[in-house]
């Protein structure tokens, strides 16, 4: 296996109609076309899905690790943002 | 007799794809990249799974209480009926990806044209077949095209790889006394047609691809004969060895 120079892609597959794509992996290809059918070759093998994005991975911005605490803490102590401080009518079922 | 011209023709179908996936499959794990590994044993798999389907109804027609496993695994060399296109060598990626394009572009049309069979499982086998063929021609004409079209020696590559097979694909289109008997009673398609598609095919990626159909005009043929290029007998060494060594061994 040679150390390819080809960009590197994110895969997303959705597994059936009314689903969203989730992330599953990712993969190398030369261009999107051929992206998506290495996604149907390398993902899909066991059905695993009805439809495909790729992205390349370096068109995906994420947050940098080292700043969790001031993205993800403060809502840590608002727990009245959860639907949990409502009182469920007696005729309701299932919820 | 009808019977007999259609296991035949069976056959060859069923020894097209059992070879070619075997030769497809010596790529595992050698692939020039992973993906490229997965996606060339994919087509291997999907090939052998037509061979197994085929090789079924082949056994069924002979009435010999054989198996797909014993056609598959226990003919001498000169029983087997695929062309000579599908038993040579992989050689380097090109000549596999044009090997394989040349054989997909003549199945898409092939398959097509045999759903319309009256043989039900024929018919059956082929609309099945037909769906995983659409794919691979797609998925070896992207790359025809990508290196037709994209660096030099990829552009050298490919070329070489269309002068050396180009002698091997005119008997994709080969008919005999067991095409005519079968085609009298239209029982399955002319390859006349599926030819001038499958050129179609051919000039229409090698256009956008930069590549060119040889001028030498130099054929090969046999292999529907059981007359078969010396490569045949240590592809079918590799193949058949775990049946001959352990005979009626499962796994």
């Amino acid at each position: 296996m040679s150390n390819s120079t080809w960009p590197l892609w994110e895969v997303f597959i959705r597994s059936k109609q009314g689903l969203n794509h989730k992330h599953v992996g990712s993969l190398r290809a030369p261009d999107a076309t051929l992206a998506l059918e290495n996604a149907r070759d390398v993902y899909t093998r066991r059905s695993e899905g009805i439809s495909i994005w790729v992205v390349e991975s370096a068109n995906i911005h994420a947050t940098d690790i080292d700043e969790v605490d001031s993205f993800f803490e403060p809502s840590d102590t608002k727990i009245y943002r959860h639907p949990t401080f409502y009182e469920v009518p007696d005729g309701v079922k299932h919820m | 007799m009808e019977q007999k011209a259609l296991f035949e023709y069976v056959l060859r179908m069923a020894d097209d794809s059992l070879i070619l996936g075997q030769r497809l499959g010596e790529w595992c794990g050698h692939g020039p990249i992973l993906e490229e590994d997965i996606a060339l044993t994919n087509i291997s798999l999907d090939l052998i799974g037509q061979s197994i389907s085929l090789f079924d109804l082949a056994a069924a027609l002979q009435g010999e209480g054989k198996t797909h496993d014993d056609l598959a695994f226990l003919r001498f060399e000169n029983q087997y009926k695929n062309v000579l296109l599908v038993e040579q060598p992989n050689g380097d990626f090109a000549m596999t990806i044009l090997r394989q394009f040349f054989f997909d572009a003549f199945r898409k049309p092939f398959y097509e044209a045999l759903c319309k069979s009256p043989i039900t499982q024929l018919a059956a086998i082929a609309e099945k077949s037909l769906k995983e063929t659409r794919y691979h021609l797609k998925h070896t004409s992207e790359w025809v095209i990508r290196m037709g079209d994209g660096t030099e020696e990829s552009h050298a590559r490919a070329q070489a790889a269309i002068d050396h097979l180009w002698r091997y694909t005119h008997e994709l289109f080969y008919e005999d006394a067991i095409d005519a008997e079968l085609q009298a009673s239209a029982q399955v398609p002319s390859l006349k047609a599926i030819e001038t598609s499958w050129l179609e095919t051919v000039k229409a990626v090698f256009a956008e691809a930069t590549l060119e159909i040889p001028a030498n005009n130099w054929k090969f043929d046999g292999g529907r004969q059981g007359r078969h290029s010396e490569h045949m007998g240590y592809l079918l060494a590799e193949l058949q060895y775990m049946q001959r060594a352990y005979p009626n061994m499962q796994w």
